[in-house]
Order: C-alpha cells, then structure tokens, then sequence
C-alpha cells in the first residue's frame, strides 16, 4: 500500500527538532495575552446587498431570486449538468441533463457545468465556502467543470470573516471561494480563468426580495 | 548549521548583493517591468486595507498569535502532530532541506510516481526540492502561472509570491511559445495566457497520482491545513492525486481554528490586494471520499530553530509571505529578487536568508542586511509588524562581528567612534575637515578618490563649512 | 504674527492663527514655562556642514520665546555607527548625549532620523534618552505653534524623510507649519514618500541602487517646478541636494527651520550668494 510507509526514520529528527527548539527558547518569553480588539462582526445597512454587489465585484454573475427552480431551468435547460448524490430534487428540472455522483474526473472534465449549493458566505469578501454538506459533494465536482452555478440562501450568508469562520466545522474539507478561477501572475493584475471554474454563477435566495 | 550540507535557501555562488544590484539595474526591460508591477499592486493594496477600518487591531492580533506560536512552539507542533495522525495524516520531522527532500522523493517513489505535480510553495523552493526530485528520477511539474513561467524560461524566481513578476506579457508569451505544444498563434493578451496554461496542465493534473504542496497555515488544535491560492492548480493538486505530501516549515503553526479568521483577513489584502483569495482550500488529515487517500506531512526546519533562539532575529518567523514588503521596497523595486541570490528576496529575504543560512562568513548572505535604505516602509505595511529595519540592522552588527576586526571599515568605524566620543577631538576634527574646502569649488566637492567616489560619482558634496556651528557659537555667545 | 512681552517677569507669546488678519483668534501661550529649559542638539553633521541651518533654529526659537542653550559636549548621536552594525562604538556616543543633555525639558533636534536614534535606539543601548524632539514636532506639539511668522516668498516642495515620517511619525506638522509661511507656495511632490535613497552608509555601500533612488527622486522634484526643495533632515538633503548640484538643475535645498527662520526683515537669501 503507497503511503504506508511510517516516519519512523525521521523519529530521531522528532526529538532533535524538539530540543532545538527548548533550547532555542531558554529565555521562555512570557505569554502575552493577545489582544483582539479587532470588530468580529460590523454594521452594514444590508448583509445580501453587500454579498451580493462583493460577489459581483468578482466578476461572477449574481442573480436574487426567491425560489432557485427557475433560474437553474433558465440558466441550465439543454445542458449536461454535474449534481451532488444528495442535490434538492425540486433543483432538478426536467429540460437538463443531469449528471449525479459518483462520477468520474473525465465526467467532470467533460460536462458543461456543475449545480451545487454551498455552507456559508461572507458578505463583507464576497465568498463562498463549501463543506462537503448537502448538495455541496466532493471537492472536485466544483473544481473540473468549467462552469460553477451555486445556490446560496439568505439564512446562509454572515457579514464577516469572524462570523462565518465560527458556523464552519474546521476538520470537513472545506474550499472558500471568491469569484472566478483568477491569476494576478501576468503584470500582478488580476485576469479570470486559470483552472478551476472560469465562470461562476450565483442565485441568492431571499425569501423576501425578489 | 547544515553539519555537512550547505543551506540551499542562498543560491550557491551569488554574488554580495552590491555587484548583483548592478547588474541587474543594467537591465532598462527588468526595470521598467518591475516599476509598473510594484507600482500597481501598492496603490491597490493601499486600498483593500483601508477598506477595514480595524487593520491596525488585525495586525496588533496577528503579531500576538503568531509571538505566541513561536514562544511555545515545542507545545503547538506536538499538538498539531497529534491531531492530524489522528485524522489519518501522517507526520513527518526533517532537520534540513537534505532530509526533507529525501523524505519527499521516499514518498513519491513508493506511491509509484515518475511525476509528482506541486504547488507553488515556497518551503519547497527553499530546499530545492525539484532539483533532488529530479536527481532521483522524479520529474516535479510547476503548476503555478508564475512558476510555470519561470520553470519553462529555465530561469529563477524573483518574488515570493509572483516569482515571473520581472517579466512582462509580451515575454511570457515568448517563454510559452518556446516550450508548449500548439502555441504558435498565442498573442500577448493575459487572458489568452493563462488559457494556454490551463491546457497545457490539465491533463497533468487527471493523470497525477502525487502532489506536493507548502502550507500557509496549520492550526495545532484541529490538525487542519490551509493554503491559499488563485488558479485553482491548488485545488487540483490538493484534491485529484491519490497522494498528497505538504512540506511545512515548523512555524506555520496558528494555535486554533478561531486564530483563522485574523489571518485571512491580513493575508489576501496583503498580498495580492484582494479582499479574498480567490480560492482557500482547508483539510484535515485524509477524508473518505473526497481527496488524497495518503497525506503526509513534512515539518521542516532547516534553520528555524537556530533562528528562533535569537531574541530579536526570530521575529522573522511570524512571516506569512505576503509580500507586501517586497512591493513596498524601493531597494527592491530597483534590482528585483533576484539579486538577492535567494528565494527570499526584498525586506523579508533579507532578514530571513541570512539567518536560516546561518553562515555570516558567507560574503554573500553577510551582504544582505546591508540591501536596505532603513525606509521602513517593509515594517509599515508588514501585517504581522515584523520590525524588519530593527532586524536588519542587528543582523549588520553580526555582519560585523564575522568580519575580520581590522578590517578598513572596523578601523575608520573605530576611529570616528574615538574622535566624537570627546567633544574637544571633535572640534579639531572640525577643523582640521575644513582643509577639505581645498578640494571644493563654489562650495562643492564634485570628486572624491575611493571610496569617496561611491558618493561623488553621482552627487555633489558640499564642502564643510569654514566655520561650524560650535565654533561660531563659541566665538558670539560662548 | 506674534510678538513678545514680558509680564510678571515671564516671557509671553502671542500667536494669531490667522497671519493675515490681526483680528484672528489668539492665544496667549507662556512659552518658557511650556518649553522650559531648551537646548540645541545640532547634530554633527549640520554643525560640520550646515551651520546656517543651526543658527536658524536659534533664530527661531528665540523669536518664539525660548531661550536656548547649545552644550558645547556634544558631538554624535551614533546613528551611522549603530546603523552599519557598529554597536559597541555607538554606545560610547549616545552615554555622550544622554550626559550632555541631561537635566534639559527640551533637547530640540532639526533632524528626524537622529532625534528617532535617540528616542527609539538609545533604550536598546541601555541608554535612557531625556525628552527629545525633532524641530516640527518641538513646535507643534510642545510649543503649539503653527503660524511661526515666517516670510519665504518661493516656490517649494516638502520631502518627508523615511524616519521623520515612519520612526517618529511626525505626520503632517512640517505641512502645517509651511502652509502657514507668508509668501511660500507649497507645491505637493509626487511619490512624496518614497526614499530618497540616502540611508547613511547606504549611498556608498550601495552606491549605485542608492544614485537610482535618488534619480527618481529627482525627476519627481523637477516635476514640481519648485525652486526650494525642503526637508527635516539635512542628511537627505545633502543627497537630494548633491543630485540636484550635480545637475545643475537649479532646485536648493533648504533645511525647514531655516525656511521658518526667514522673516520679512531678515529674509533668506541663496546659499550661493554667501559662499
Ligand atoms: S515580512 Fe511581513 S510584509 Fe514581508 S512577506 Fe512577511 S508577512 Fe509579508
């Protein structure tokens, strides 16, 4: 089995690491508490608003809708489409081609897009964070399709970067995501479409506003 | 250090940085690239951090997390051990980069791999592991833009987080041109460039069955990774191989999961001036299902600890490569990164080469707290407040210290030392100065012989003046 | 404009923050008690090479009040030493310092980078400094004073020197002082706050990147088409100064106290006509 090979021959490097690093620290700086003074959370006159003019800002294509079904019809109809195992049946219209896992990477890597929901956003950054939930799937099924729709509800969608780090489950894989598939590697300025997704959809679904 | 290997985090045969500067301000096109570059990402970053109204608290926080890390940082890694073993991962430890590099090759060999894809990390480049993989048969294949760039241009990185940034469209586009299939028609647009990259890799990501990664961060309590990126190469390598190996250098530890939130505030706005990243992908040992079946996990040191065990050095450990004093430098933004003769060029690169290398005999590493004006702008916008002119200079005194003690300089130092400790040798001194007028024309010294050419060759000097404030103070009101 | 008079045997300010209108709000401002005993700490590179620059600083702060003393002991502050990593030969200096200005309520300094070495540097050294302060902050902060009724009728522009600005965050006080000088026209200089590429040992240690800082520097002062290039520090202006002389380019350096110093009556006048 690859991989089964234990670190057993670094062991000794373990415990010279260690004492280097007790004896590196003989002066034991005292513990400093540490302040954080920082705002966990801020007042914005409208935490969707925000969410959705910061995802915009990204160049990703943001609709508000109240119910997802038509917009994924529209947006969708005529396609092949990749869906999580557990995708919302009412998500899956009748005028696309449905692909649900278990796939495979060539499936992936050959279908028109992927329909996912996500855990939670950030409106002040404008991102999206995936954890592997429901409707969510596997890491891969958002990253080989070129075209990424995801569903985002209101209730799911915290103001800040504090707020949305604390309803997350740290030890589920977790991917956050800020607009488009980006390189600022050409001139250091930012150009959409490297590897992952080169268009990316979102449909926030307010209950409220249309 | 490096018992009996040299540290690889210095290039081997680098010039002092003084004659590589030269050469590299020779270059009109590495100037003018870099002038632009460095010029933008400054105005945008300016932006994205005024944006927060609470930066200066954020920097206060992560400078504190990242103290307490590095003042208990035996406790954290034993933490950090723990829980990712427990998730699945396994932990290795590597003293240097020899070792780390051996681990890493040991590992891909045995998960069958002539082909491993990575990450850009700069831990990696910091051990320069491609050149070891190479060595035992192992091709590692660069997936970053800027990497790919640099690797297809057979060339060296100059920044840490954009290592092409010395080279403009119109060149990459040559780079690619020279070394990818099917090319021929690429114009100079980015958007086109970054297309024929995603080709070009794709297929080498779906047949990959290792990847290597670095890490921005590791959270000792939950056994979590985290890295940051834009492309989504890093996405593909964190998540289609069946293994993944992570080289982490030993201090990218955060105590907790809540610490996060500091990070990925200061990180993204730092460096590539965004509000966020566009991708951050976070795993935690190996989950059934979803990504790698074998993760490991290499803790490096290479330098660290010797780094660590000075009081004013090891604040370089609270690093988290943003870049954003490389951006800043006007050191920098002259004779780009690669000069440095480092992976670690700018402000960080040199407080950082000099003590990981821990060789201030070394010409070269010795030269490198000297590449610094003292601006301070690094310090200004380092969001986890590395005081890096403080570290510079404290790095110049062991400059000094490895340098023989009768060397010119020490001499000159000594004796100018002498002369102002007592005001009346000073008063003579002054005087005797003003024989120096004899040199001046108008009040100006336009020559000087070495090593007062190194000022006159560009500017004037003005002469000392026939009389000097204390003289004259004496003679009217003493 | 201000004015002296003495009452109860104390010296007292008057300062109308309105130069031009004498019906300004004023504020009468005990000066010596505020300042209390001063003292000129000239540097030795301004005692050496710039005693014009020295001389205006008393000028200055006598018209403003103050009585000043200059402690014939005092040499260097160490800076170029401690900064090249000549520790142990600075240390001898700053003990220099801290015994000659001992016992002062102001040690005035017209130098951002060395009032920084003592404040910030001298601790490190073991060395606990008395209450320095870079001329713009002694003025704005300590005497509270903006308007201190100087003539400069020209055309400058304002370099913040890297430690004036970073290490003592002086801010916008030298700004403030120069817009309130009758006659001056401030013209803002672009990348104001990039360095000029002095940096003590710097510009010979690393001659040549520090000649291409000051190169665009340079152009950058030439775009202002100022005549007067002005800054806190003489240092930096013996660099940007010895670019601007060795293009002949027309611009001087001038040390801001001595554009504070310059009066109506006593107006400033070229260095080139007095040399
Ligand atoms: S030293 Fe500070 S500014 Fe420079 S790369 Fe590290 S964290 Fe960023």
């Amino acid at each position: 089995m690859p991989g089964g090979s234990g670190p057993v021959a670094d062991s000794h490097s373990r415990d010279v690491i260690l004492a280097r690093i007790r004896g590196a620290l003989g002066d034991r700086p005292a513990p400093r508490p540490v302040p954080r003074s920082y705002e966990r959370s801020r007042d914005f006159p409208s935490v969707l608003d925000l969410f959705a003019e910061r995802v915009a800002d990204y160049r990703a294509i943001v609709h508000r809708v109240t119910d997802p079904v038509e917009m994924i019809r529209s947006t969708l109809a005529g396609k092949r489409v990749a869906v999580a195992s557990d995708a919302p049946p009412d998500w899956l219209v009748p005028d696309v081609t449905w692909l649900r896992e278990p796939l495979t990477n060539a499936d992936l890597d050959t279908c028109d897009g992927v329909l996912t929901g996500c855990a939670v956003g950030i409106a002040e950054t404008g991102t999206i964070i995936l954890d592997g939930g429901v409707a969510q799937g596997r890491r891969a099924l958002t990253l080989l399709p070129d075209y990424h729709l995801c569903v985002v509800r209101a209730d799911q969608v915290e103001g800040t970067v504090p707020e949305a780090l604390a309803r997350l489950e740290p030890t589920r894989p977790l991917t956050f995501i800020s607009g488009p598939s980006a390189t600022s590697d050409i001139e250091m300025d930012r150009v959409e479409g490297v590897h992952g997704p080169r268009t990316l959809e979102v449909l926030i679904v307010d209950g409220g506003t249309a | 250090m490096g018992d009996t290997t040299r540290n690889p985090v210095t290039w081997l045969g680098s010039p002092a940085f003084p004659t590589a500067a030269k050469t590299a301000l020779a270059d009109d096109q590495l100037r003018r690239n870099l002038k632009h570059a460095t010029g933008l990402i400054r105005t945008k970053r300016a932006g994205a951090v005024a944006e927060l109204a609470d930066w200066e608290q954020l920097r206060l926080s992560g400078e504190a997390i990242k103290d307490d890390v590095l003042a208990n940082l035996d406790t954290y890694l034993l933490r950090f051990e723990e829980s990712v073993t427990a998730r699945g991962g396994t932990v290795h430890w590597a003293k240097d980069a020899a070792e780390a590099n051996e681990i890493v090759l040991r590992l891909a060999r045995e998960a069958g791999a002539d082909e491993v894809v990575k990450i850009k990390s700069m831990a990696t480049m910091e051990i320069g592991l491609n050149d070891a993989l190479q060595a035992g048969g192992v091709t590692p294949i660069e997936t970053d833009l800027a990497e790919l760039i640099v690797q297809l241009g057979n060339d060296r990185p100059s920044h840490i987080l954009v290592p092409a940034i010395h080279r403009n469209r119109t060149e990459i586009r040559d780079i690619f041109k020279a070394t990818m299939p099917g090319t021929e028609d690429l114009t100079n647009e980015p958007v086109e460039l970054a297309a024929a990259a995603r080709a070009f890799l794709r297929r080498k990501f779906l047949s990959a069955k290792v990847a290597v990664s670095g890490a921005n961060f590791g959270v000792a309590e939950t056994g979590s990774v985290v890295v940051v990126e834009s492309e989504g190469n890093g996405r593909m390598c964190l998540t289609l191989p069946e293994t993944l190996i992570t080289v982490m250098g030993i201090e990218k530890l955060v105590p907790t999961w809540q610490d996060l939130e500091v990070f990925l505030q200061l990180l993204p706005r730092s460096s590539t001036a965004e509000r966020m990243n566009p991708y951050t992908s976070v795993w935690t040992g190996v989950t059934p299902g979803d990504g790698p079946r074998n993760f490991h996990l290499v803790l490096l040191d290479n330098g660290r600890t010797d780094t660590l065990a000075s009081t004013v050095g090891r604040q370089a450990l609270r690093c988290i490569r943003c870049s954003a004093c490389l951006n800043v430098c006007p050191v920098y933004e002259r004779t780009g990164g690669q000069a440095y003769g480092s992976v670690y060029p700018g402000p960080i690169g040199a407080i950082l080469a000099p003590q990981l290398g821990g060789d201030m005999h070394d010409k070269h590493a010795a030269s490198l707290p000297f590449a610094s004006s003292l601006c301070g702008a690094c310090f200004e916008v380092c969001p986890v407040r590395i005081d890096i002119p403080s570290v510079l200079v404290h790095l110049r005194a062991k400059a000094v210290e490895a340098k023989p003690r009768y060397s010119p300089e020490a001499i000159g130092m000594a004796a100018m030392s002498w002369v102002m400790a007592g005001p009346r040798r000073f008063h003579v001194a002054q005087r005797l100065a003003v024989a120096g007028r004899l040199l001046s024309r108008g009040g100006k010294i336009r020559k000087l012989p070495f090593p007062g050419s190194k000022w006159t060759n560009s500017r004037d000097l003005p002469a000392p003046a026939k009389e000097s404030f204390s003289a004259w103070w004496k003679r009217t009101r003493g | 404009m201000l004015w002296y008079s003495v009452h109860t045997g104390k010296l007292w300010v008057q300062i109308s923050r309105h130069p031009m209108s004498s019906s300004g709000s004023v504020s009468i401002v005990p000066t010596e008690q505020r300042a209390g005993r001063v003292a000129l700490f000239a540097t030795c590179l301004t005692d050496t090479f710039f005693p014009d620059t020295a001389r205006a600083v008393v000028r200055l702060l006598e018209r403003l009040g103050c009585s000043v003393e200059f402690p014939q002991g005092q040499t260097c502050c160490g800076q170029m030493h401690f900064n090249t990593g000549y520790r142990a030969k600075a240390a001898p200096l700053a003990r220099n310092v801290a015994s000659v200005f001992a016992g002062y309520d102001a040690v005035v300094v017209p130098s951002g980078s060395c009032a920084g070495m003592v404040r910030h540097v001298y601790p490190d050294l073991s060395v606990t400094p008395g209450p320095v302060y870079e001329l713009s902050e002694f003025l704005v902060d300590v005497l509270e004073i903006e308007d201190v009724g100087a003539y400069f009728p020209h055309r400058v522009t304002y370099h913040p020197t890297c430690h004036s600005l970073r290490m003592l965050g002086v801010g916008d006080k030298p700004l403030r002082l120069l817009r309130a000088v009758k006659g001056l026209d401030l013209v803002e200089l672009p990348a104001a706050e990039s360095c000029c590429g002095f940096g003590g040992t710097f510009a010979l240690k690393n001659a040549e990147v520090s000649s291409a800082m000051l190169a665009d520097k340079m152009s950058c002062v030439l775009d202002t088409g100022a005549d007067v290039l002005t800054a806190g520090d003489n240092s930096c202006l013996m660099h940007m100064g010895g670019g601007l002389s060795r293009l002949q380019a027309g611009v001087h350096p001038v040390h801001l106290a001595e554009i504070l110093a310059s009066t109506e009556e006593e107006p400033w006048v070229t260095p080139l006509a007095t040399r």
